[in-house]
């Protein structure tokens, strides 16, 4: 079957197999080196193995709830929208939640996903209590903080390389109402945008739209939108008896590929510059449902098309917070030079990672996408070097295109990782075609 | 109303198991009937826990139809609806061979439902109300050389759900035949399904929920397979039988 990451690049076919418990995980790995998929919604090529490619998709059952502590025990293929459809109206929310609930808890837990309130609540690994992993063998063992450590951290951000995810216990948040209290500040250049992150780093939540392709005075200006779950008092009469909010809103679809000219240099300049003009003109507080402020791009199923049938590219690296600055003017010079429009554009402040091989470290983190082109993967590498130079690293779970020296450069922890695969046996039995081409 | 329960006969599958949900998600208590239930016990959580309504699971032999009245005597209650997902799809060639194999398939596909079904309409019928849902198949719609005995068991269930409809029409119960085409499920896991005539179990469970809440009568899905067995069913015997579909 014809797989790709959430980017639709690269496509590869691949051999599927969804086994629906244990003994078939067992039998999958036993066939030969596979990887573990979720919901498919890496962007890249980190869920693709051409001859053995393992669903998680009928692993999807929850098992237990303690409905004091919020603790959630579940397979590894439920879906995040799946819980916060099942607790939000118990009070529950997701403590770290990605750009999009249409992941696995498996898939979130391989890659440490963060949040807009990573800077300060941490990663989703922080909010694990153990990990069920199947390992070479076939034998699952159970990791946490306390036991059996070292794969736990590993398994945490270790993108499905030291085995199969097959159940884990997560923590939720309890929340009075499904309501997002927002503010949005407008900021006019990036010294605002980070200015605005280093005032309001006691906002729960926060990140920034950034429109990349100002330039001058204005280069890295930008929307920073902070958030608070509202409590039921603070609610305004109208949504009081909704606490939850309504039901997610119908869903709309992009039916097919966009042509390859929609989006160019002009119309994604256009909407940048509308977006940005228009937000600054609603700036100040109001109530969003959780729907619209965590997913805003979930409404429309499969926006990824509208990139056109070659796909897009993301490119997210993090930069620590000494030579943040410095770095996100060279990439956001880099980018506008260019012209390549991105419609997502996002900044962002992180904090610390305890996890031995997650993405995130304090600082600030660029996430942008790309139609594919040649002359975007040149822009790409181009952008690498300018991270590099700044001390930065990459996040796997976006890389479609990185090469193996770009990585160890930029990631001490690479080696690390890869001596503990080949010496675990993780290497023989679980690769990706990520972990091949960075040869993890 | 809204909240009573529904019996999922063939409680493992998977087109009964999303039923079940679909129900849940509405609200209404699940009775999982199937043979070796207690397996289903990390359904039965998954279920109660996603959905915070009853799950309860009960032992059941579609094919033990002797045993079938005292089975619907031990529900908890009597369901307000119920759906028979039960069903075997065999092998056609092997079934050709294997005589006491194809009288199996033909009895899990017909006589088992319709004995249960007979059973539970029965007690609808005194009740006064009831939905009675019948996951039968396209394949009854005509016999095809590759999978006539499935065909045949599906075909009499068809009929037999038809003709308790017109029965139980003026008693307040209501009967809908659900006839899928390819529904990637267990059943047909490795078989090269064409997309566009494939649907999943939630879907396909969706489309259920919203037909019985209709009063539909019978209901293809994806609806895509109405006009292909129309052109199917009226194909003149003389062609057909030389034809290889």
């Amino acid at each position: 079957m014809k797989l790709s990451g959430w980017g639709r690049y690269p496509a590869a076919e691949c051999t599927v197999t969804a086994p629906r418990d244990e003994a078939e995980v067992a039998t999958a790995i036993a066939k030969c080196p596979g990887i573990a998929r979720g919901n498919g919604r890496a962007y890249g090529d980190s869920a693709l193995n051409t001859d053995n490619t393992i669903s998680t998709r009928h692993l999807n059952r929850m098992i237990a709830f303690d409905t004091d502590t919020g603790t959630l025990e579940a397979e590894a293929g439920v879906l995040l929208g799946d819980v916060i459809d099942a607790y939000l109206p118990r009070g529950w929310f997701p403590a770290v939640t990605p750009g999009t609930r249409f992941v696995t808890l498996g898939g979130m837990a391989a890659a440490d996903v963060h949040g807009k309130n990573h800077h300060v609540d941490g990663g989703f690994g922080n909010y694990i209590d153990w990990v069920d992993v199947m390992g070479a063998d076939g034998s699952v063992t159970r990791a946490s903080a306390t036991e059996n450590a070292d794969l736990f951290h590993w398994t945490i951000g270790g993108m499905g390389l030291t085995g199969v995810i097959v159940r884990l216990q997560v923590r939720l948040r309890r929340v009075e109402t499904g309501w997002i209290q927002q503010r949005t500040i407008a900021a006019p250049n990036l010294d605002a945008a980070m200015e605005g992150f280093e005032t309001h780093n006691d906002a729960p939540y926060s990140v920034a739209w950034i429109d990349c392709l100002s330039r001058g005075a204005s280069l890295g200006r930008s929307l920073l939108m902070l958030g608070d779950h509202a409590p039921l008092s603070g609610l305004p009469n109208k949504f009081r008896q909704i606490p939850f909010g309504p039901p997610p809103a119908k869903k709309r679809s992009v039916p097919f590929n966009a042509p390859g000219f929609a989006l160019n240099r002009y119309t994604v300049k256009a909407f940048n510059a509308v977006y940005y003009h228009m937000g600054a003109r609603k700036t100040g507080t109001d109530y969003v449902p959780w729907d619209t402020y965590f997913y805003p791009l979930d409404s429309i199923l499969g926006w990824n098309k509208i990139y056109g049938r070659r796909g897009f590219v993301q490119f997210q690296c993090v930069l620590p917070d000494e030579s943040a600055r410095a770095g996100l003017e060279a990439l956001l010079t880099r980018v506008s030079e260019a012209g390549q429009g991105s419609f997502l554009a996002v900044l962002k402040k992180l904090g610390e990672d305890p996890h031995a091989f997650s993405f995130p470290m304090a600082g600030y983190t660029l996430a942008l996408d790309f139609p594919v082109s040649e002359k975007v993967l040149s822009l790409m590498t181009e952008l690498d070097a300018v991270t590099l130079d700044h001390g930065g690293r990459f996040y796997l779970a976006k890389d479609a295109r990185m090469t193996e020296t770009t990585l160890r450069a930029s990631d001490q922890r690479a080696n690390a990782f890869a001596a503990m695969r080949a010496e675990t046996g993780a290497a023989s039995a679980f690769s990706s075609q990520q972990s091949t081409r960075l040869k993890l | 109303m809204s909240s009573g329960a529904i019996l999922i006969l063939g409680g493992r599958s998977d087109i009964g198991l999303a039923i079940a949900k679909t129900y849940a998600s509405e609200g209404h208590a699940v009775q999982l009937a199937a043979r070796n239930v207690a397996t289903l016990e990390a359904e039965k959580a998954d279920i109660a826990l996603r959905h915070g309504v009853d799950v309860s699971l009960h032992e059941f032999d579609a094919l033990d139809v002797d045993g079938h009245e005292a089975f619907v005597e031990g529900l908890p209650t009597l369901p307000e609806t119920v759906v028979c997902a039960v069903g075997a799809l065999g092998d056609q060639e092997e079934n050709e061979q294997d005589h006491a194999q194809a009288r199996k398939v033909m009895r899990s596909n017909f006589e088992g439902p319709a004995n249960i079904l007979g059973v539970l309409a029965n007690a609808f019928e005194a009740r006064g109300s009831g939905v009675i849902i019948g996951i039968s198949s396209v394949a009854g719609d005509r016999g095809r050389a590759t999978n006539y005995i499935y065909g045949a068991g599906k075909a009499g269930f068809t009929a037999y759900l038809a003709g308790m409809r017109n029965r139980l029409a003026s008693k307040g119960v209501h009967v809908l035949t659900v006839k899928p085409g390819f529904v990637a499920t267990r059943m047909t896991d490795g078989m090269d399904l064409p997309e566009k005539l494939t649907t999943d179990p939630d879907t396909l469970a969706k489309a259920v929920f919203k037909a019985a809440k209709r009063r539909r009568n019978e209901v293809y899905l994806k609806p895509i397979w109405w006009l292909v067995m129309l052109i199917i069913r009226n194909i003149p015997e003389m062609v057909f039988k030389k034809l290889k579909i």
